[in-house]
């Protein structure tokens, strides 16, 4: 008896406690922002993942030395002002009075010291190979040096978040490092954050929210950000994260399901915005295990028998772009001139020229949850081979499952995506189409094991190249050829899609990359 | 009672070592959890350093004895997406499943009783007919579907307009078929602190409101499967000889139905419940998934997506060691209905 009235009062408590509190929490936070995506970022520790989620978290709770803007062009933040000293040397200023979270000042020493973290992390230290050193030659200077002449510095610049040097270093009570990196450890920093950006977080619940309130301290007050608080809520089932939008539950989702693109569309109340993306779909074909695929009009033949367009156009609904090379509008290597090349009847002659007029048979795998429509993209190229009496024998499996396979290269053809961590056309090749070669790492990605060193020393080139303009050309050249030689069957890039309640005004915050910068997100009042 | 409790303790040690060699051998198919670790592009060497670390390179045996070792010490491991013991994972979103179940179980006892008894006392009225149709449809629709369509018709709302909008009684009809919506769609809500990991939905009316809809889809499945069972077993039991003993001897009809009768019809119901609850943790799972309910089920979904193997595992165990508790317990209660009934089977 008596433990069922403790258990009432309690109860009653703990209501009356929660209503007395709730005038005052919808005080402090006038603007709100609930949004919901897929899944939520496994660790608040930036550099324990290389992965969409953590980047975007890193441009709520961070901020980078400079970003990308919508024309792919570099926007100051941390970092004011740069210049290259000489081949190997670049020299930058960063941005006075900004403030940590923890209420620190942020200096060069955050710079140089959040570098060297990122060079330990497993995920971010190959990406950051070329950068020999940082040293802070004052308060508000930084240097970098290079190995090598680096056309890319600055793009790494956008993957550089200083992190509150002070706050991470020294031991935890139980006598850890703060400033370890762990995969699956408990570490300090993958609960805990000091960032100069325009949020911190609040309440952290693993896989079921992450509330973050607005950085009183925020450096950049021209921002017309004006959202106090974000509640980030993972919805991983697409149906039920469209319908929390519908129903007036959040007020901005990502990413939106291509099936439900038309509803949101006829819906008076929320806005739905796409771009295409960056992240090319396309297909490797196993010359290890095919003989017929290193000969290069096989390869070309079968190019030329995939409808990219007809895929982007019906199977994708329009939420494609179709592809004929790696790089995307906008990046250096993008090649205008290279053009689908849907042709049957080329296709057909190509295969009777190289001797195999009766076609042959071929495994392709697939993952079935990995990239939209992909098991249905497959199931298309196999009906499309068909034409060209190439019996396909397809295999498509949960993404989980689907990488073993991958690494395995256990298919004669394997579909991969790819998004470049440096938004430059050289990392597509570098992982995709460079001669596999274990100990660097060139080729990792390349499971057609196409070889072609000439164009490998093209790469390299204009990875040294420096001036801009010369290296795009370089570039575009590697594409054509790449093209000519068929040595991977594009499909298309897959675009992005966003949307959010009538009074949030998306659309000057969304970017290519997928990183919405709603440091800047104004939600009309 | 005593020998049937330490048989049952028995039999879940069995359960549970059962389990933890099926869900172990199983892993090597559940993919690679270094994939969903690190990024893409990270080099090969560290993926292998990796597997080092987590001891995924050892052979079979000695990963599972090294398990099976912590595991005697209750000790299931770290999740490796949740960076946390498995355990305590698992503890923090039981509670979430556990009041869903409970205002599932409680939907079905407060509907099924009265509809399945009304129904096999009438069994020619209307109203039965109706429930008997109904309940047919609820249970041929899966969970999912049901959760969809609720979402739609709560918390979405639909908008019909087959009458003209602009006269009176047009509009009125439309109004009729349309609904407004404003349900919530997904998750918890404001949930309240007891104790410990225990947040709870029924606290509040505003929470209550979030348990609605996925306590109700969950049912969807249950319901009518048993109404129907406690309809069929009450009319076997209303034709029995002592039934009829009974209202010859002119005892209130209402004394026989719910005294006599149902306590009769209750046996073979509590059987099936117990063997239901199994089902309905598997339920569990496609309607949280559907409704972003952060309990058990999510949870489970995710490790699998995830391959997050030592979270896998551990709720694979704990939900064995669930079906037990919950099997000893039908048992239990069927004894104290019935005293006849043996527990540990012997010969009466």
């Amino acid at each position: 008896m008596l433990l069922r009235k403790t258990l009432l009062a309690t109860v009653i408590g703990a209501t009356i406690g929660g209503a007395a509190l709730l005038p005052t929490a919808t005080f402090a936070a006038d603007t709100t922002l609930r949004m919901a995506y897929d899944a939520d970022p496994v660790s608040l520790d930036i550099h324990e993942q290389l992965s969409g989620a953590i980047l975007q978290l890193s441009h709520l709770l961070f901020d980078p030395l400079v970003r990308w803007n919508n024309d792919f062009e570099f926007e100051p933040r941390l970092a004011t002002d740069w210049e290259q000293v000489d081949d190997t040397t670049m020299r930058m200023t960063l941005r006075d009075g900004v403030k940590f979270h923890s209420g620190n000042d942020f200096t060069a020493q955050d710079v140089v010291w959040t570098v060297e973290r990122l060079k330990r992390s497993s995920d971010f230290k190959a990406i950051f190979v070329p950068i020999a050193s940082v040293t802070a030659v004052d308060d508000h200077t930084v240097e970098f040096k290079t190995r090598n002449p680096y056309p890319l510095l600055l793009n790494l610049a956008t993957y550089i978040f200083p992190m509150d040097s002070e706050f991470y270093s020294g031991t935890t009570d139980n006598g850890k490092e703060k400033g370890e990196i762990a995969k699956s450890g408990n570490t300090f920093a993958s609960r805990n954050v000091s960032g100069t950006g325009p949020f911190e977080v609040v309440e952290r619940q693993q896989g079921v929210k992450l509330v973050m309130e607005r950085f009183d301290d925020y450096w950049d007050k021209d921002s017309p950000g004006n959202v106090d608080e974000i509640v980030l809520t993972p919805i991983s089932e697409n149906a039920t994260r469209v319908a929390a939008l519908l129903s007036g539950d959040v007020d901005f989702i990502a990413p939106v399901p291509p099936n439900d693109l038309e509803r949101i569309r006829n819906d008076d109340n929320v806005e739905l915005i796409t771009m295409s993306g960056t992240r090319i779909i396309l297909l490797q074909m196993n010359e290890d295990r095919v003989e017929a695929f290193q000969d290069p009009r096989v390869r070309q033949a079968f190019a030329y028998a995939i409808n990219q367009e007809g895929i982007a156009d019906r199977l994708m609904k329009g939420f494609a772009t179709p592809a004929a090379q790696l790089s995307p509008e906008g990046y250096a290597g993008h090649n205008p001139e290279l053009k689908p090349r849907y042709d049957v009847e080329k296709a057909k002659q190509l295969m009777k020229e190289a001797g195999y007029e009766d076609g042959f048979n071929v495994t392709l795998i697939a993952p079935n949850n990995r990239y939209v429509n992909d098991a249905k993209i497959a199931q298309a190229v196999a009906a499309m081979l068909a034409r060209i009496k190439v019996k396909v024998d397809l295999k498509t499996m949960p993404k989980a499952q689907y990488w073993t396979e991958y690494d395995k290269r256990d298919a004669d053809m394997m579909m991969i995506g790819w998004h470049s961590d440096t938004e430059d056309s050289a990392n597509f090749y570098q992982y995709l189409t460079e001669c596999p070669n274990a100990d660097t790492g060139a080729g990792q990605y390349n499971a057609g094991n196409y070889c072609n060193p000439e164009i490998d020393e093209q790469i390299a080139a204009a990875n040294l190249e420096l001036d801009e303009d010369k290296r795009a050309k370089m570039l575009q050249a590697v594409e054509k050829s790449l093209y000519e030689d068929a040595a991977f069957i594009p499909l298309h890039w897959q675009d992005l899609a966003w949307a959010a309640a009538k009074d949030v005004k998306i659309e000057p915050v969304l970017n290519v990359m997928n990183f919405p910068y709603l440091g800047d997100l104004v939600i009309e009042q | 009672m005593i020998a049937f409790l330490i048989k049952r303790l028995f039999h879940a040690l069995l359960v549970m070592f059962v389990i933890s060699l099926i869900s172990f051998a199983i892993q090597e198919n559940l993919g690679d959890p270094i994939q969903q670790m690190v990024g893409q592009s990270v080099p090969e060497s560290e993926r292998e350093a990796l597997r080092e670390e987590l001891g995924l390179n050892d052979p079979f045996f000695v990963q599972y004895l090294r398990f099976a070792r912590n595991a005697l010490q209750f000790d299931f491991g770290y999740s490796y997406v949740f960076h946390e013991p498995t355990t305590e994972v698992i503890l923090r979103h039981l509670p979430a499943t556990l009041e869903l179940v409970a205002a599932t179980t409680l939907l079905i006892v407060l509907f099924s009783v009265p509809i399945g008894v009304y129904s096999a006392i009438k069994p020619r009225a209307w109203l039965s007919r109706f429930f008997m149709s109904v309940s047919i449809i609820g249970i041929s629709i899966p969970v999912f579907l049901t959760a969809i369509v609720l979402i739609q018709i709560f918390a979405i709302g639909v908008t019909f307009t087959p009458f003209p909008q602009g006269v009176a009684w047009g509009a009125w009809l439309n109004g009729l078929l349309s609904t407004e919506g404003g349900m919530p769609a997904y998750g918890r809500g404001p949930v309240e602190h007891v104790f410990g990991t225990w947040y709870t939905n029924f606290a509040s009316f505003d929470a209550l409101t979030y348990l609605v809809l996925p306590a109700f889809s969950l049912a969807s499945i249950m319901l009518p499967l048993f109404i129907r069972l406690i309809r069929a077993e009450m009319l076997e039991v209303l034709q029995s000889d002592y039934i009829r003993f009974a209202r010859a001897k002119g005892i209130a009809p209402r004394r026989i139905y719910f005294l006599h009768a149902l306590k009769n019809t209750m046996l073979p119901v509590i059987t099936v419940g117990g063997v239901q609850i199994g089902t309905l943790v598997a339920y569990t799972i496609l309607t949280e998934t559907v409704f972003q309910w952060p309990g058990m089920g999510l949870m489970f979904l995710d490790a699998i997506e995830r391959s997050d193997i030592p979270l896998i595992v551990t709720y694979l165990m704990i939900v064995g060691l669930i079906f037990v508790i919950t099997n000893t317990l039908v048992d239990l209660i069927y004894g104290l209905i019935n005293p006849t009934v043996k527990l540990t089977g012997q010969p009466a």
